[in-house]
């Protein structure tokens, strides 16, 4: 059964990455100028200077002579092969720029999570449990006033407070947590925290919602009448059913944060996938661009296909839908 | 923050476009006993005036620059203080509201006038016009956050019709896929059946009968696609993307003082204020509107 769905799910996928791949695709055609020079990276004024001849030449090598479908396709298949092309600032093949880049949005992306579910998990529980009080009051204000945030203005001011004010922290800067994890986690800890905020808002609220809701069920209310001692009730009843619906929360949230740490990055200066793709768009090295756009939004695809199948595998009642 | 959720049978109503007004009235009614949602209500429409009426509210020319006078802290004269040109903040926050309302509600035009059709289609016509909408909703879906919108910049380059674009191209799966699920409920039911006995169109059927059905849950998904685009309007200024300088836009300002932060942090902490504000505004007016139409949500 649950392998049908993934055999299902998985077909679903094809049509959706070949339309990904194709706007990506027609994303670096649709900017404005000669595309023959925009890929290649060579100024617009330099185009009087270039023969008749060699710009021919030029349009040959990187194919753009073909009809555009031929070109897409000759694209595809190259980066089905890994084959993502040469960036035009360092003519290093972008596979390669965008793995050694990976690692490090990766551990910041866990550790954010780590951040987040620290604080949403212990803050939703007890806002359940103490519904209506001012625990209660100032866990759900944290919620809003975390989801209303905008990341960078949060990044700036955690950066005025424990860099600038306190010198606790480093603004910027970066070590790999395998050489290093405690330098790691002095760089990683304001952009984690930040990240970490815009997962923990919306979990906050979920994690509370659904605590309320298991409290009431019949199961707590025997476990209560059985004389059990309230963490047991709570932590081993109503939390543990609580977070089977929070796994898709945190999942859908986790994949979202690969598209915020576009921005956090660029902020912290974290040489991750998401400032490449800034420093890509600022250095208009297009071929980084378009590999960076695809390899994020891919990650994002095939997180949310194992958040559904995880889900599906953790609540057989789900609908397949 | 206990409320009055409306009967089910009015909001479910399968009643003519004529009820919607009603409701809406009662949705007023309600949102008029949320607190919370009331307060959301003041921060929009305080929003909405300050960026009406800019030219009557600023101090200062939001565009005069002042060397002599610049990263100065709050005062009598510059209330929120200046930028490092010497601008005045609050004139160019206030300035601001009007960039963010003008491209947020050119993004949320775009993209319910193409999303909520294409929902509609798809939902009514079923089988492979279906699927095909469908998987092109999955396909712009597959852009987590901010990245679409990134990608689309960085290849139309900023300003104000790219970010539309940008902005309103992002918001198009959300509406089509609310629209087709409301849809999907609504044209199994008699009156769809009985219009259709009556020899109306499908046209008819489905703009006319059936989509007005789905004006509550778009009203929740609209506010929260204003936050959505003023946001990420501002992020995309923020990384020198979106608006070209001097346009008074909050997310621009936030980016021409990270240099300065250490000088003078308050030219940096109002505009962000004012973002979080508005998204909050926003959100809680979303969550009180869905609350209204949907209860039993509500009572988790």
């Amino acid at each position: 059964m649950i392998l049908r769905y993934v055999v299902r799910r998985l077909l679903q996928l094809i049509p959706v990455l070949v339309l990904v791949s194709l706007a990506v695709f027609l994303l670096v055609r649709a900017i404005p100028g000669d595309p023959v020079l925009v890929m290649l990276g060579i100024d617009p004024d330099a185009r009087s200077r270039i023969s008749e001849e060699q710009y021919r030449a030029l349009q040959h090598q990187i194919g753009l002579d073909q009809p555009i479908y031929v070109q897409y396709l000759n694209w595809a298949d190259k980066i089905i092969h890994g084959d993502f092309g040469l960036s035009l600032a360092s003519r290093r093949p972008i596979f390669e720029i965008i793995f050694e880049r990976y690692p490090a949005t990766l551990y910041l992306a866990v550790t954010a999570l780590l951040v987040g579910i620290v604080i949403a998990v212990p803050a939703g529980v007890i806002a359940a449990i103490r519904q209506n009080t001012r625990l209660d009051y100032a866990a759900m204000a944290f919620a809003l006033g975390g989801v209303a945030m905008p990341d960078f203005w949060l990044a700036l001011m955690l950066i005025v407070l424990f860099s600038l004010k306190l010198g606790w922290l480093p603004a910027i800067g970066y070590a790999s947590p395998l050489e290093n994890p405690l330098l790691f986690l002095q760089h990683a800890m304001l952009p984690a925290l930040v990240m970490g905020t815009e997962l923990a808002a919306p979990l906050t609220r979920y994690v509370r919602a659904e605590m309320l809701e298991q409290l009431r069920q019949d199961y707590v209310r025997t476990a209560w009448a059985k004389g059990l001692p309230a963490r047991m009730v709570i932590v081993k009843h109503a939390l543990r059913n609580s977070l089977i619906a929070a796994v898709t929360v945190v999942g859908l949230q986790t994949a979202r944060l690969l598209g915020g740490a576009t921005i956090i990055e660029t902020v912290f200066s974290w040489p991750g996938v998401g400032r490449l793709l800034i420093d890509g768009i600022y250095a208009r090295d297009y071929p980084i661009v378009q590999g960076a756009v695809l390899l994020i939004a891919m990650t994002y695809v095939f997180i949310n296909l194992i958040v559904d199948i995880f889900y599906k595998w953790l609540d057989p009642r789900i609908k397949l839908e | 923050m206990k409320q009055e959720a409306l009967p089910r049978e009015e909001w479910t109503g399968t009643d003519k476009a004529s009820s919607a007004l009603a409701r809406l009235v009662d949705a007023f009614r309600v949102i008029a006993r949320n607190r919370l949602a009331l307060f959301g209500l003041f921060i929009v429409c305080t929003g909405i005036l300050t960026a009406i009426f800019a030219p009557y509210l600023a101090t200062h020319d939001p565009y005069e620059i002042n060397i002599a006078n610049r990263l100065k802290s709050p005062s009598l004269n510059h209330w929120l203080g200046t930028d490092f040109l010497g601008r005045d903040t609050y004139s160019r926050i206030v300035f601001g509201a009007r960039t963010a309302f003008e491209i947020a509600s050119g993004a949320v035009f775009l993209g319910a006038i193409i999303g909520i059709p294409l929902g509609a289609v798809a939902g009514f016509a079923g089988r492979w016009v279906d699927s095909t909408i469908m998987r092109f909703m999955d396909a712009i879906m597959a852009f987590p956050g901010r990245l679409l919108a990134i990608a689309l910049v960085a290849s139309a380059g900023g300003g104000f019709a790219s970010l539309y674009i940008a902005l309103g191209l992002s918001a198009i799966p959300s509406n089509a896929r609310i629209v087709r699920s409301t849809v999907l409920s609504q044209k199994e039911r008699e009156y769809v059946e009985a219009a259709r006995i009556s020899g109306e169109s499908d046209f008819h059927i489905l703009f006319f009968q059936v989509l007005p059905n789905c004006l509550s849950p778009l009203l929740v998904r609209l506010s929260l696609e204003f936050a959505h685009a003023i946001l990420a309007e501002s992020s995309l200024s923020f990384l020198g993307l979106g608006l070209p300088p001097p346009t008074a836009s909050w997310g621009l300002m936030l980016k021409e003082v990270t240099p300065f932060l250490q000088l003078q942090p308050m030219a940096a902490f109002f505009p962000g204020l004012t973002i979080t504000l508005i998204i909050l505004g926003f959100n809680l007016l979303g969550d009180g509107l869905r609350d209204i139409f949907d209860p039993r949500q509500y009572e988790r």
